[in-house]
């Protein structure tokens, strides 16, 4: 009990140190074959396909991550609120996928928005890599 | 008295008295505009996706039933880790406009009937009364979104200046 205390904290104090997407991928890998043990890998063409699915949401609305984020992920987006959204693509704007933290938050609230679920950790490390392979 | 000293002395009061007039008087001892107030987290979190809306614009029950209600922030989740949530909640409930001390607040606050606990700022007595000359055609406009973008035609709204002469409505 003891020692799977110490190694939870050893696997907190890793997360919060990740800084880079590569580091972020990483970590959803270990996550994805932890809820699939079929798993092969992140897929760049999967998330581009995730990224432009739209989804039939219970409001009546057809929804997809290119609603708000264009479907040009290397364009700023724009909010129902008419706000700004800063590219997703990291060759436009290498702050993404950057800040654990900031990730998991929009992750959360934006699966929920689209999916009206969570997004796996498959799913999200499709999406990430897609964004990283955007030239 | 010479006449360019009377002219002087007529331009200094007219001068001094548009200047109380535009702080609001004496009335209520914060003035009409609403007080710069500023916390990192408030700042952070409720700009991401829409302009940031200044505490004093509604009552402290109204700010609360909202930090409390994120999952579903009008049709969006807007979760927040619970210790941002209730920095930020403490931050509107002292500044709100049923707390504050500035004419526009207490207007806003005194237009709400107490039964009631309004999420929307467009849906008070104050702000339909206020911007009743203004169609809906208008806050329909590219270039406005809805009533709920008070930064399109009040150009400093987020610091909690709503003031007439700052107002221009974009095309």
């Amino acid at each position: 009990m003891r020692n799977s205390l110490i190694l939870l904290g050893l696997l907190f104090s890793i997360n919060a140190f990740a800084a880079t997407p590569q580091a972020l991928l990483k970590q959803y890998e270990a996550q994805a074959k932890q809820e699939n043990s079929a798993f092969t890998g992140f897929s760049a063409d999967r998330g581009a396909s995730f990224f432009r699915t739209e989804h039939a949401h219970s409001n009546g609305q057809k929804v997809s991550c290119s609603t708000c984020h264009t479907s040009d992920p290397r364009n700023q987006g724009k909010t129902r609120a008419n706000k700004v959204i800063e590219p997703m693509a990291t060759i436009v704007n290498p702050q993404r996928f950057t800040d654990e933290a900031k990730v998991e938050k929009w992750f959360g609230r934006n699966c929920k928005d689209v999916l009206e679920r969570a997004c796996t950790a498959q799913e999200k490390g499709d999406y990430i890599q897609y964004l990283m392979s955007v030239k | 008295m010479k006449k360019w000293m009377q002219f002087l002395v007529l331009i200094t009061s007219i001068t001094s008295t548009s200047a109380l007039l535009a702080s609001g008087g004496s009335g209520e001892g914060g003035g009409g505009q609403m007080p710069p107030v500023t916390n990192a987290k408030w700042k952070a979190e409720c700009s991401s996706c829409h302009m940031l809306y200044h505490p004093g614009l509604l009552p402290e029950r109204s700010w609360n039933k909202m930090m409390n209600g994120l999952d579903n922030h009008f049709g969006e989740n807007a979760a927040l880790d619970a210790a941002t949530r209730d920095e930020i909640a403490r931050f509107l409930a002292l500044n709100s406009a049923d707390k504050a001390d500035n004419r526009r607040s207490s207007r806003i606050n005194q237009s709400i009937p107490a039964n009631t606990t309004p999420l929307r700022i467009s849906e008070t007595r104050y702000f339909t009364s206020k911007h009743d000359e203004i169609s809906s055609a208008t806050f329909k406009r590219k270039s406005i979104a809805s009533a709920a973008n008070c930064a399109a035609c009040h150009k400093s709204a987020e610091k909690g200046d709503f003031s007439e002469s700052q107002v221009k409505i974009p095309r």
